[in-house]
């Protein structure tokens, strides 16, 4: 029998645990191979928005920094990957390295103003930083008089060139498993225990001996490194990068898969990453059974449904969609305790099977 | 420096100082930042095209009608939505208004479209140039802007500082655990101060639709005066005055001198530099800072 200790730090739990997840993976490698290529298009988009939702959540939902950076941080992945391809035609061993130090750096520029200001004041400077690297971005683009962008062609290896849907689909998949890897690790670790005392407290973290500067840097560092690699994916994977592609909204859309996903939660992240980049998708096929009067416009439709489905979330179930989950979970145990007669009366408080010593 | 530029900067500055104030209005009593502020003066804006369309041979009565849907506009968001959030984490309230910016801005292209109206060839108005000093002109309405922003300011100031009601404001913000003990509503304080700044805001869009027409990126506007509130200090109406002729100054200065790309990313930067140097703006109180 495992004690607590050690059932949080066992990366995959119990054999039933184990089990799913092996199902899971099954699942996820076969897919592609059923999947229509909309729907691969889907997974793979979904696939690159889980490696920023896990950033945002390691930087907002573990260590209680809030960031309206995560736009500006893409954008700067994906503009790494664009200049060097344009003006040094470099390969993709030389781009994801660069975007990934340029994330880090830029983590540690948009950190730094956490080790001074908090909460509100922390979200407003990142929010500047974001305007910040978006006119880099533009001002490039308006210097090299490029109207549409920058082209970037596939990456390859050789005569093998990365084009096909399939082929990325398994690329993206490994660099979301890698993403999901380090979150958990990171999670478990003394680093996600240090994250959540600065979180509640970061005052009583300090007086417990955690080095606040050194961990809130580090969690800006880790997340903006994982966004900004996201960012240059994301710019090979469209053969494009335009910064118009890199406005506040897609930082809200980020913000809202947490907040949608649970704050706090890995599988959360996962969950409000393919809420938010199916959303899109569920209301043009509504929009399918409106009048036509609104089918030119299915973009606006889709702004301010997703606005009142953030509002219903923030209001309704601040513990968002695990939230709901963990409901459901309870009211079934509740249900199956109170049909088995053996049971005692205190069984029915809902804990979650395996977390009891 | 030629005396046009001043006169660019001072209506600039006007206009950044009409929309902040609703920033400073709303922080300073309920410690909510409102990041719809932009989408909301836009919805003042196309409200006034809809009055104007409504009215167009009775301009008075259809700016009238705009202005008090701009007062209304904000009591409604209160009690609709804000109300909820009283009590709650701020930041919950900061993200529900982002999530109402993205609502208004959806709603306002399903109804109005992404196309550009001119509420003033609806009334038949012009907006010719006038020539204030020799070799200085600014367009009429940009004259009216700059009047309006000075009555603004002169009225909320007498508001707070005389009033029952301002009174009731300023304790409220100041600790509304007090004030509700001394029998203030909260609820009634907040709502009004969301009013009071949808209507600011309703002003500020209205005369800028006035002057070159309003369209779905109005909204931007509205964003960039936000680091006007901030440089003079969230919770000071006086130091939004000077924010906002600090911002513009540094825009008009870097679209002049440097680069008009700047335009955009010259409020943030100057934002940046205060945050650095002294978070709590020129003129906010220092304990109202979250600060680490």
């Amino acid at each position: 029998m495992k004690d607590a200790g050690s059932s949080d730090l066992a990366l995959f739990g119990t054999p039933a645990r184990r089990i799913r997840l092996a199902v899971a993976l099954v699942a996820l490698l076969l897919l592609p191979f059923v999947a229509s290529p909309f729907l691969l298009d889907l997974a793979n988009q979904v696939l690159l928005a889980v490696i920023g939702a896990l950033a945002l959540m390691l930087l907002t939902g573990f260590a209680g920094l809030i960031s309206l950076g995560t736009a500006g941080l893409l954008g700067a992945g994906a503009y790494t990957v664009g200049v060097l391809v344009r003006e040094a035609a470099a390969a993709f061993w030389v781009t994801l390295p660069a975007a990934a130090l340029l994330g880090a750096i830029l983590g540690l520029v948009f950190g730094l103003p956490s080790l001074r200001l908090r909460g509100l004041y922390l979200a407003i400077s990142t929010l500047g930083l974001h305007f910040v690297v978006v006119y880099l971005g533009g001002e490039y683009e308006a210097r090299e008089a490029l109207s549409t962008g920058v082209m970037i062609d596939p990456p390859s290896i050789g005569r093998f060139s990365l084009t096909s849907d399939i082929g990325w689909y398994f690329v993206l998949l490994a660099f979301a498993a890698l993403a999901l890897l380090i979150s958990v690790n990171l999670k478990r670790s003394r680093t996600g225990r240090a994250w959540r005392a600065l979180r509640e407290r970061d005052v009583v973290a300090e007086a417990l001996g955690i080095d606040v500067h050194r961990f809130k840097l580090l969690a800006f560092v880790v997340s903006a490194t994982m966004t900004s690699v996201a960012g240059a994916l994301f710019a090979y994977y469209r053969n494009f990068v335009s910064i118009d592609a890199f406005s506040l909204y897609l930082t809200v859309q980020y913000v809202a898969m947490i907040i949608i996903g649970g704050m706090g939660s890995i599988p959360g992240a996962l969950l409000g990453a393919a809420f938010v980049m199916l959303f899109p998708y569920a209301i043009e096929a509504a929009a399918g059974f409106l009048p036509s009067r609104f089918g030119n416009v299915v973009f606006a439709l889709d702004y301010a449904a997703f606005g009142v489905v953030m509002i219903l979330f923030l209001l309704l179930e601040p513990a968002g969609l695990m939230g709901i989950w963990h409901r459901i979970r309870a009211a079934f145990a509740a249900r199956r305790a109170t049909s088995a007669p053996k049971s005692a009366p205190g069984s029915a408080s809902g804990s979650a099977p395996g977390s009891a010593p | 420096m030629s005396p046009q530029l001043i006169a660019n900067i001072v209506v600039l500055a006007a206009i950044y100082a009409l929309v902040s104030a609703g920033y400073v209005l709303v922080y300073r009593v309920s410690h909510v930042l409102n990041l719809a502020h932009g989408e909301l003066m836009m919805i003042g804006a196309y409200i006034l095209v809809a009055t104007a369309g409504l009215f167009s041979g009775n301009p008075i009565l259809a700016l009238l009608l705009a202005a008090v849907s701009g007062l209304v506009m904000g009591l409604v968001v209160y009690a609709v939505l804000m109300r909820w959030l009283t009590g709650e984490a701020v930041l919950a309230a900061v993200l529900v208004t982002i999530a109402l910016g993205i609502l208004l801005r959806g709603l306002s292209i399903l109804i109005w479209t992404t196309q550009q109206f001119y509420p003033a060839a609806i009334f038949g108005w012009r907006n010719p140039p006038v020539h204030i000093l020799p070799g200085v002109q600014i367009s009429v309405a940009s004259l009216a802007i700059v009047a309006l922003t000075i009555i603004v300011y002169a009225a909320l100031f007498l508001f707070l500082q005389f009033t029952a009601w301002g009174v009731r404001m300023r304790a409220a913000g100041q600790n509304p655990l007090l004030a509700e003990q001394r029998g203030i509503r909260l609820h009634a304080v907040y709502a009004l101060a969301w009013g009071l700044s949808t209507f600011t805001a309703s002003l500020a869009g209205m005369l800028l639709s006035l002057d070159s027409g309003v369209e779905s990126t109005m909204a931007t506007i509205g964003l960039k005066a936000f680091p006007a509130a901030l440089v003079g200090g969230l919770d000071s109406l006086f130091g939004a005055l000077v924010g906002a002729l600090i911002v513009a100054a540094a825009e008009i200065a870097a679209i002049q001198f440097v680069n008009p790309l700047l335009s955009d990313v010259v409020p943030f930067l100057v934002l940046l530099l205060v945050l650095a140097v002294r978070p709590w703006g020129l003129f906010g109180s220092r304990e109202q800072l979250d600060r680490v």
